[in-house]
């Protein structure tokens, strides 16, 4: 029997499960590695250099080049090991959200400032405008 | 005897912590957030206690992928801030009580709660923003602190039942220990929040509302809810709010409450709030 997943309905939302998980193993252990600074300034000396140490798919590195963050989710990412990335650059978890949201920083920094995205309207596939 | 008199339960975003570390605290943005914790820090002058057993997710920072514990229960003597990829935040060691530790996975395992026993480990913001927020920032943190992680970031985590009956087992612990401490436990993460992918910035004030009313008046009830109602109500994140149940399973089923704070936004969250009282626990 294939494992119950009864959040896939969830619109513009992935949940880091098992098979997440496998598929990203790699991708997150590197974000992992830039928890210590001498391998923050290796990557940031040269950033394929260091990505073509892991065994992660081209697909994937290429997302982190591009800081493609939704892409890297797609890929088995997971946000809380993405954030070391984009604190690496120096950059807010808000940043990273309003990236994957396709708003500008600003603009998302307003809708928030508002009381936030809805939940009526984003509860279900197919429900959204 | 050692004993539990209040509770605490409080969002820990990093954010938070980024503008007490960086001195935001009066800017218009925050200073919102940081009055609904005058009352707070005032409160905890007054009702210090010795221990602290800190609910918290560790969030990609002790624990990478290659070992996912569910519950884990720190041991060590003392605990240094993690760096989370931009230096480890200035703020004092977190010191450890590590006979009580023990003792609490002794009896919890014992009491068929099987915690993984962490003898070393650093503590991201998951567990130093809660504190900063409670304590401020002194110079040495006022108690000790057992930090308890609680997997949330690979799904599935533990149930809102489990933590809650964990709760009620480290209760049961707290009140087999000789020493005479005051302890408080704390629940922290939360409240309605997403932070990835297109639905990101999701805010239901109304989930958040009637959580912190039944977590105090019916929390049996509440713990029954499952992840997916907190992921599509609340945001993929707002699963953290499992934690909490872990806090109000370990308090009294009467409990006072005796302050109430929740504010939108903090970057991408909503904040929320409570403290706790044991009635019949006064040290």
């Amino acid at each position: 029997m294939a494992l119950e997943k009864p959040y896939k309905d969830v619109p513009g939302t992935t949940i880091f499960d098992a098979d997440m998980l496998r598929l990203g193993y790699h991708l997150n252990q590197f974000c992992m590695s830039l928890m210590k600074s001498e391998n923050r300034d290796r990557f940031f000396a040269d950033q394929k250099a260091y990505l073509d140490e892991w065994p992660m798919t081209e697909d994937q590195k290429q997302a982190i080049l591009d800081r493609d963050y939704n892409r890297m989710i797609s890929l088995g990412g997971n946000i809380y090991f993405l954030a070391k990335i984009f604190s690496s650059d120096g950059q807010s978890f808000q940043f990273a959200a309003a990236t994957m949201t396709g708003m500008t920083q600003q603009q998302y920094a307003e809708m928030m400032i508002n009381g936030g995205r809805s939940a009526d309207g984003n509860r279900y596939i197919g429900e959204q405008e | 005897m050692a004993r539990i008199t209040a509770g605490v339960s409080t969002s820990h975003i990093p954010a938070v912590g980024a503008a007490i570390d960086l001195g935001k605290m009066e800017e218009d943005y925050w200073k919102p957030v940081f009055k609904g914790y005058e009352f707070s820090k005032d409160w905890m002058k007054r009702n210090t206690p010795d221990v602290v057993l800190l609910v918290y997710n560790d969030h990609a920072s002790a624990f990478d992928l290659s070992f996912v514990p569910t519950f884990a229960i720190g041991c060590a003597g003392e605990f240094q801030p993690a760096d989370e990829g931009w230096g480890p935040r200035k703020v004092p060691t977190v010191q450890g009580h590590p006979e009580l530790a023990s003792h609490i996975a002794q009896s919890v395992i014992l009491d068929e709660f099987d915690l993984t026993v962490v003898n070393e480990m650093d503590v991201d913001h998951g567990l130093t923003v809660p504190m900063s927020l409670m304590f401020g920032q002194p110079d040495a943190w006022p108690c000790k602190v057992i930090p308890i992680a609680v997997n949330v970031v690979v799904y599935p985590p533990p149930t809102g039942n489990r933590c809650y009956q964990l709760g009620k087992a480290l209760s049961r612990a707290v009140g087999s220990f000789d020493e005479d401490l005051n302890i408080q436990i704390w629940g922290t993460g939360g409240m309605s929040h997403q932070l990835q992918g297109p639905r990101a910035g999701l805010i239901n004030k109304e989930f958040d509302a009637h959580f912190l009313d039944k977590l105090v008046s019916d929390p049996e009830n509440l713990a029954q809810m499952p992840h997916v109602d907190y992921m599509r109500e609340a945001g993929s994140e707002g699963v953290e709010l499992v934690m909490w149940f872990v806090m109000r399973g370990a308090l009294n089923a009467e409990v006072e409450q005796v302050h109430r704070f929740y504010h939108v936004p903090a970057s991408n969250t909503a904040v929320g709030h409570l403290i706790l009282e044991n009635p019949d626990a006064t040290p």
